[in-house]
């Protein structure tokens, strides 16, 4: 790392300093959740504000640079928030600093409630941002409908900060539910799985399927009413002996699955593996096999597992894996690669894309793409 | 509207092209034959038409592959198809283009109800894929009113929407994975049926490129459990303000119904005329539907009614039973073919933030007024998405121009009140010359060169999308 970084206040000083730029730059939001890579730091830190909140069409527009809770705080105001929940993870990753939304979009940080309401990358609605020429591009807009050319909105979410500086993202909100409850049952992870995939294909409009540390845990939002009917069909459908989590404490229990606490402190290494939900305990299974220490959160119904082990256990992953779903490293050091390696075709799709946004190669070398 | 130059290479040798497909793919998987390829002229969008070199009408992503690289060899420009069912111009093809149509290829590959998802061939159509979840429960949720018809393939190319987006969200919300063919015949898998690929998500710019990155041969798609019910109401109100002001409040409110349509007065009016649904005759009209068991439809309907009688509706009727709710549904589902029974008619597909309905409703007015052209308006009301109908008289001269001439306005103040041209029929021909409106150069230069990376000769659905000045350069190249 060298100087002491650049911290642009708006988008034309942004797109000055990358003009005549020779970087390499490490792009930096809140540092609460990429990787930490080599460069001189680019701090988007200070793009800030709210450009736009209409709470009576579900949208608003904020500068990349905005803290995530300063967000939270106002659409908490007019009780509504964002629906992909975003996950913290600074203590599971040891880190410190404030999350910024252009952070949490480059990211595509989505928590439990993806099953039901989308990633991140399903809310967003526009995008602007600055490629290594030092252009401005902006895409999408701020209404909910939009195909009106390429969905650049989607390549961006996710990107990691490969393809451009994100200066703003415009989102689409959710309102608050009137009620929320989780069933909660003591099963061990197969039966917990099977119960969650039970749920998830029953018609009461599950909003987060989870296991860990001994407990499935199915949560249920809307009207009142709504929520106590779809408990009992719950109840009756699943059997066994299901306990209702009302209010706060159902709350307080999807921000700890939400933001790993089962995992904090444990192993060296932390693996999030996107799979086929019913395929979830192939790896937990394999590392059991060998005899090697783990612990689990399975969220989306199995579809998304988070794996705490020690470190060096990225071929044995990628082994029971399979092909049957994807493994990417966010903490700990070893030799396996912390994405999957992609496809031949898909690999040059990739340097094709990064090659015309970033001729330079500017951003975030030895990262994503 | 123009359209490239057809090349004199390309049709002088149409003879040894066509032989060269014949040579990679089935005997009645060619098409040459002007009886025959008269069918490929258009697509929904009926005034332009063009007769194109040949058809292809491959059974499996080999064949598409094998095509490809025949046209990619030759330096053939594509037209991927779906039904045909684009309002756009999404399929329309040029004189020097071969039509590659998936309809063909229709099959289910797997059924996965553990996992929520379903993966078939892109040619199916989109009911026919519900169709083949629902006696197990479950259903795939965009819903286009063409959607007996319509094509997964065209539906992934428009990122195609529908009444119930509003809970569901678009295609692009509900796809998982495609297999992609690339214009040099390469297959691609992009996701799968798990929720996230590593690396950029191509697969979230490939839904929506409109046939122009690659053709989609297999789609997984998410499969839903479906409600137990659903019930519509219908409020009547005195101006489109106020109906503009109670979807505000609904959703305010914190209630997310599955959809909220809008119909102004002369769209009731025609449909009225043509389906007898017994709507009200008042200035505008809202159907709002819920889904859920009995009780939560009750539970639901009872806030929204509440929020409706706040603002004085001159009619408030919640369905009693099935038949009740159809009727309901009739005469927004019989609109266009109302509209069509007046006139011929445009489809318009902008979307506006909500909180400038009614000024835009006023603008419209008066627009028709100045072109001498009426206009009906039915509206996706929960996401701004509307569908303005002008109607003209395609037998009169001059009338068609002006029609596309009103069009081309009525989507410029869609823009310029915060909004974008097209909502979920795509760019196509039908609003190509249009992007600059709402793009600036550097942002359809970000645009191309995606295409640039997928598809480095532009021989992909080459003359759609981008305005013909803004990618004359590389079309040429």
């Amino acid at each position: 790392m060298k100087g002491q970084g650049m911290r642009p206040a708006d988008e034309a000083e942004v797109s000055d300093m990358l003009r005549g730029a020779s970087g390499p730059f490490a792009l930096r939001g809140g540092g609460t959740r990429g990787a930490l890579l080599a460069g001189e730091v680019l701090d988007c830190a200070g793009l800030t504000g709210v450009r736009l909140y209409e709470p009576a069409a579900l949208t608003l527009v904020v500068a990349a640079g905005t803290p995530l809770a300063e967000v939270e705080a106002l659409l908490a105001g007019e009780r509504q928030r964002l629906a992909f929940e975003v996950p913290d993870l600074r203590a599971v990753l040891g880190r410190a600093g404030v999350s910024t939304i252009g952070g949490v979009y480059a990211a595509n940080a989505s928590g439990p409630r993806r099953v039901q309401a989308g990633a991140c990358r399903d809310a967003a609605l526009g995008v602007r941002f600055v490629d290594g020429m030092g252009a401005v591009v902006k895409n999408g807009g701020r209404v909910m409908k939009n195909v009106t050319g390429y969905d650049l909105v989607k390549l961006m979410a996710g990107s990691q900060g490969s393809l451009g500086v994100i200066t703003e993202v415009s989102f689409k909100v959710q309102a608050l539910p009137e009620a929320e409850a989780t069933l909660v049952a003591g099963l061990a992870p197969e039966a917990g799985l099977a119960a969650l995939r039970r749920a998830l294909g029953s018609p009461y409009d599950i909003s987060g399927a989870a296991h860990a540390e001994g407990r499935a845990a199915i949560r249920i939002e809307g009207m009142a009413g709504s929520v106590a009917y779809r408990v009992a069909q719950l109840r009756a459908l699943l059997g066994g002996d299901w306990q209702a989590v009302e209010g706060a404490a159902s709350q307080a229990l999807w921000q700890g699955i939400r933001d790993l606490q089962p995992l904090v402190g444990k192993g060296a290494a932390l693996w999030r593996i996107a799979c086929v939900p019913s395929e979830a305990l192939c790896v937990p299974n394999a590392l059991a096999a060998a005899g090697v220490a783990h612990e689990a959160v399975f969220d989306w119904g199995g579809g998304l597992v988070w794996l705490s082990c020690t470190e060096g256990e990225g071929g044995r992953i990628r082994a029971a894996l399979a092909g049957r779903g994807e493994a990417t490293r966010l903490m700990g050091a070893e030799d396996a690669p912390p994405f999957s390696p992609p496809a031949p075709g898909l690999a040059a799709l990739q340097t094709g894309l990064k090659a015309r946004f970033d001729p330079k190669g500017l951003f975030n070398p030895g990262g994503l793409v | 509207m123009d359209m490239p130059v057809p090349a004199a290479r390309i049709l002088s040798r149409k003879a040894q092209i066509v032989a060269r497909l014949r040579a990679v793919l089935p005997a009645d998987a060619v098409i040459e034959d002007e009886e025959e390829t008269r069918a490929y002229e258009c697509d929904a969008l009926s005034a332009y038409r063009c007769l194109p070199l040949a058809v292809v009408l491959p059974r499996t992503t080999a064949e598409v592959a094998a095509a490809l690289r025949v046209c990619h060899d030759e330096g053939v420009p594509v037209v991927p198809r779906g039904s045909g069912t684009s309002l756009a111009g999404g399929a329309m093809p040029t004189e020097d283009s071969v039509v590659l149509g998936v309809m063909r290829m229709n099959a289910v590959l797997e059924t996965d109800y553990d996992n929520r998802f379903i993966h078939v061939q892109s040619g199916r159509t989109n009911l026919s894929v519900t169709g083949a979840v629902e006696a197990d429960g479950f259903f795939y949720a965009p819903d286009p009113s063409s959607q007996l018809a319509c094509a997964i393939a065209g539906n992934i190319a428009m990122n195609s929407g529908g009444a119930h987006c509003l809970k569901y969200g678009v295609t692009t919300n509900n796809l998982l994975g495609v297999t992609l063919v690339t214009m040099q015949g390469e297959v691609i898998t992009l996701g799968g049926p798990w929720a996230d690929q590593p690396g950029l998500d191509l697969l979230g710019v490939v839904c929506g490129s409109e046939g122009q990155l690659g053709v989609v041969s297999e789609a997984f798609l998410r499969i839903l459990p479906k409600p137990e019910g659903a019930r519509p109401v219908l409020m009547g109100f005195g101006s489109n303000e106020v109906a503009g002001e109670c979807v505000a409040d609904i959703i305010r409110a914190g209630i997310l119904p599955v959809a909220i349509e809008f119909m102004d007065r002369p769209c009731i009016r025609a449909c009225e005329a043509f389906a007898k649904a017994g709507y009200p005759d008042c200035e505008a009209l809202l159907i709002v539907e819920v889904e859920g068991s009995e009780a939560e439809i009750a539970e639901q309907l009872a806030a929204i009614t509440a929020i409706a009688r706040r603002h004085d509706p001159v009619a408030l009727e919640e369905a009693v039973d099935e038949a009740h709710a159809k009727r309901i549904w009739l005469g927004r589902k019989s609109a266009f073919g109302a509209m069509g029974q007046i006139n011929d008619y445009m489809c318009l597909d902008g979307t506006i933030p909500v909180s400038t309905l009614p000024m835009v409703l006023r603008r419209i007015g008066e627009l028709s007024r100045e072109f001498g052209l009426d206009v009906g308006n039915v509206f996706h009301a929960g996401d701004g998405n509307m569908h303005p109908l002008i109607l003209y008289n395609a037998n009169t001269p001059g009338d068609l121009e002006r029609c596309e001439a009103m069009g081309a306005e009525i989507l410029k103040l869609c823009v310029e009140v915060g909004g974008c041209l097209t909502g979920e029929h795509g760019v196509g021909i039908e609003k190509r010359d249009l992007m600059a409106v709402q793009y600036a150069p550097a942002d359809l230069e970000a645009q191309m060169r995606v295409k640039d990376v997928f598809d480095p000769a532009w021989l992909l659905n080459p003359a759609k999308v981008f305005p013909l000045a803004a990618s004359a350069g590389r079309r040429a190249g």
